[in-house]
This record gives C-alpha cells, sequence and structure tokens, in this order.
C-alpha cells in the first residue's frame, strides 16, 4: 500500500466508527495525540491518590477508611490500564514516569489544589469524580481500542467513586450546623476547579477539532462542562447546599443552566504549575518512584535468583 | 553477576493477563502489567484485574512471547471464509416436519 492508501484505510475505518488496534498503521499526529492524553489522563489517576491519601488515617470511621483505601486502590489501577493502554503505541512506562516526574507531561489540575477538611474528601468523589465520569463515558467508544477498553474498565469502577463521595457529602449536609458548614465549604472551594477539568472553552482549545475529527474526543470540552452543570445543580438541590455561583439561572430558550465566568487565569496559572500544591504533589510522586529504587532492583534480583535456581534444579535432573 | 545487572533500571518485562471469569469459561484477555517474574505477574494481576471478583483463574504470557497475525494481511486471511455460507447451519432448507436437528 502506498502512503495514501494507508491514510485512506485508516481514514475509512474512523469514518466507519471501526476501532484502530496497536498494529494498525495510524498518522503520526494520531499516536502523538493519543500518547499524550493517554499518558496525561494515567498521570492524573496516579498523582489523584495524593490528595485522598492525606485522608485515609484520618477517616471518621472504619467504613469510611475501608472505602477510602478501595477507591485509591482502584486509582492506581487505574493508572496502570491507562499506563498500558498508552504503551502499546510505542512509548515505555519508564519514558512515561519520566515526562511526568521532570514537568515535561501534565496531570489534571485539579490534584494541585489541599485538601483541607474531610468533606474535600466528599467533594471530590462527588465533584472531581463526577466531572472525570462525564469526560471517560464517551472515551469507552474511543477509537483506540486499548483505550476504549482500557476506558470501559476505569467507567465501571469509578461509579462507586463517586455515588460514595455524594454520600459523604449528604451524611454532612444533613448533620450538625457545623458540619453542614463544612460541606458547603468544601462545594465552594472545588466547585469551580471541577469545571475547569474539562479543559479551556472549545474556542482556545487547539487539539480539540483534531481530536473530534478523529474520535479520540467525542464531545467537546463545552458540551461535557455543561452537560456536568446541568446534572450537578439538580444533586445540589438534592444536598440541600447551595450552588456556589451567583450566576446561575436557568435558561429555557437553551434548555441548560447559564453559568457564572470561569476564571481561566487561574486555571492556567496552575497548569504552569503554580497553583497550592503542585510542587507538593510532584515532590511526593518523586519521592515515592526513588525510594522504591531499592524494592524494584531487589525484586529484579530475587527473579533472577530463582531464574538461576531453577535452571540449576533442571540441569541436576537431566544429569 | 556482573556489577551491572544490579544496577540496571531497566523496567520489568511486560505481561499479558488473561482472566477465567467463572469455572467452565475461557480465560479472556484483560489487560497487561509489569513484573519481574511469573510470580510477582500473577500476584500483580490478582491485585490489578480481580479486585470485584472477576475471575477464578488467571494466566499470564510474557508479552514477547504473543506472536500476532499482521492486520495488513487481513484480506488473505479471512476472505475466503466469506463466500462459503454452506458452513453454516442456516444455509440448508429443511422441511418443517423434521425436528431437533
Amino acid at each position: 500500500m502506498t502512503q495514501y492508501s494507508f491514510q485512506k484505510h485508516f481514514d475509512d475505518k474512523i469514518d466507519s466508527d471501526m476501532t484502530i488496534e496497536p498494529k494498525d498503521w495510524m498518522p503520526d499526529d494520531y499516536r502523538k495525540t493519543l500518547i499524550r492524553q493517554i499518558s496525561q489522563h494515567a498521570h492524573s489517576e496516579i498523582v489523584g491518590m495524593l490528595p485522598e491519601g492525606n485522608w485515609i488515617s484520618r477517616a471518621p470511621t472504619l467504613r469510611r477508611k475501608a472505602v477510602l483505601m478501595a477507591k485509591v486502590q482502584d486509582e492506581a489501577g487505574h493508572g496502570l490500564y491507562l499506563y498500558s493502554a498508552a504503551e502499546t503505541l510505542g512509548v515505555s512506562r519508564d519514558e512515561m514516569y519520566s515526562q511526568l516526574h521532570t514537568g515535561k507531561a501534565k496531570y489534571s489540575s485539579i490534584f494541585n489544589y489541599p485538601t483541607l477538611t474531610w468533606a474535600d474528601m466528599g467533594a471530590i468523589g462527588w465533584l472531581v469524580d463526577g466531572a472525570a465520569i462525564m469526560n471517560q463515558v464517551p472515551l469507552c467508544r474511543t477509537s483506540y481500542g486499548p483505550y476504549a477498553r482500557a476506558m470501559v474498565r476505569v467507567c465501571k469502577e469509578e461509579s462507586f467513586h463517586q455515588r460514595q463521595g455524594f454520600e459523604i457529602m449528604l451524611t454532612l449536609a444533613k448533620g450538625t450546623e457545623i458540619q453542614r458548614k463544612m460541606a458547603q465549604d468544601a462545594f465552594n472551594r472545588w466547585w469551580w476547579p471541577s469545571l475547569m477539568m474539562f479543559g479551556p472553552p472549545d474556542a482556545e482549545s487547539p487539539n480539540t477539532a483534531n481530536s473530534v475529527r478523529w474520535r479520540i474526543k467525542r464531545l467537546t470540552n463545552d458540551e461535557l462542562r455543561q452537560k456536568f452543570v446541568d446534572v450537578t445543580v439538580e444533586q445540589a438541590k438534592v444536598l440541600g447546599l447551595d450552588m456556589p455561583d451567583k450566576d446561575l439561572k436557568w435558561n429555557e430558550e437553551r434548555g441548560h443552566y447559564d453559568f457564572g465566568a470561569i476564571n481561566w487565569a487561574e486555571f492556567y496559572n496552575v497548569v504552569k504549575g503554580n497553583g497550592p500544591c503542585n510542587k507538593q504533589r510532584l515532590d511526593a510522586r518523586k519521592t515515592a518512584w526513588e525510594k522504591g529504587q531499592w524494592v524494584r532492583d531487589a525484586a529484579t534480583a530475587y527473579a533472577e535468583k530463582r531464574a538461576a535456581r531453577k535452571a540449576a534444579a533442571a540441569q541436576t535432573k537431566a544429569a | 553477576m556482573s556489577d551491572n545487572k544490579h544496577t540496571n533500571k531497566a523496567e520489568w518485562p511486560l505481561w499479558e493477563v488473561f482472566i477465567r471469569s467463572k469455572a467452565g469459561l475461557d480465560h479472556k484477555h484483560a489487560g497487561s502489567l509489569h513484573a519481574a517474574d511469573v510470580e510477582m505477574a500473577i500476584e500483580n494481576a490478582r491485585d490489578v484485574y480481580t479486585r470485584r471478583q472477576e475471575g477464578v483463574s488467571i494466566w499470564v504470557v510474557e508479552s514477547k512471547n504473543i506472536h500476532a497475525s499482521d492486520p495488513g494481511e487481513s484480506e488473505s486471511l479471512y476472505e475466503p471464509a466469506n463466500d462459503k455460507i454452506y458452513r453454516h447451519p442456516t444455509f440448508y432448507n429443511l422441511p418443517d416436519e423434521v425436528k431437533y436437528m
């Protein structure tokens, strides 16, 4: 096949909603875009464990503690599924780690905000995981097979994450006045960063057009953000909490809620590394990696020793 | 053993994981992971892919030992089956009186 017919074959597959698999020919930009998106997604899962890890030892009950541990463990798994999907595109795991640790690769900015109270565990599950699910459900049908399959697995596991968060919020919102205030405070602090999770407005999102064309993305940032606002407003009513947006209003004509202006200067500032916890998060990651070196070395040495023993035993038997 | 081996920062090998979801069913590809050896691969697979009772049996195979067909050869591999519908039972018309066949 010529370059032209490879491209045509690829385009035909995309147009007829067929998946692209690792050994299929694909344009370089498609591969690059996927590696960037999937690895960022993986990094977000891994860094996302840190703000919650902060609360495992301080969860108010044994039940909450067990749930939080299960959630954090899931996130490690999600990172792994996604790293594996990215690896099928020809980038190594260590290369991705090094991109994260050197700051070359980004992760979701939301994890650069601090988790100040227990209510933050509720707000993160409800809003951050809620926004993540909104993003991820359409990705179950993304054009790259390994990515789509990883997302199916992630989505199946993720829905408990949002529910447990909502349950924490509900318990606090129906609790004492102090608890209710705590829930409202966490809601106020996490609401806007959650809206930023969907990325810059479509008009300023340079990657959107190609990603939609290639079915890497199935909905645009603004479409997803609107969907998220619409469902969350109704959920906040159930909690009896106030939406932290004075401009929020139902728009009869559009059939959607209008919402206030997002502080994009803050978003870009956090992306650039100036969020409240960027340094802390990255340092924690790097320390964990460096301190784990001896464990990786020991496991390798042990595997070698066992293999050598097995080989020696086989030789004795043969002799 | 050379010193080189101990300072080796190379990645652990990649393994493909296959899970049998319940007794009697086939093992199905679940995903992949890195592990130093086969024991660790099975333990990690247990932790990553069966946290919600998804499996009763695990196979792991080092990824380098899996050989796949070439997508570029799909036509020559699979097209010959396209015009052989007589390999399917529905190709044959039988009288309605014939039961259980």
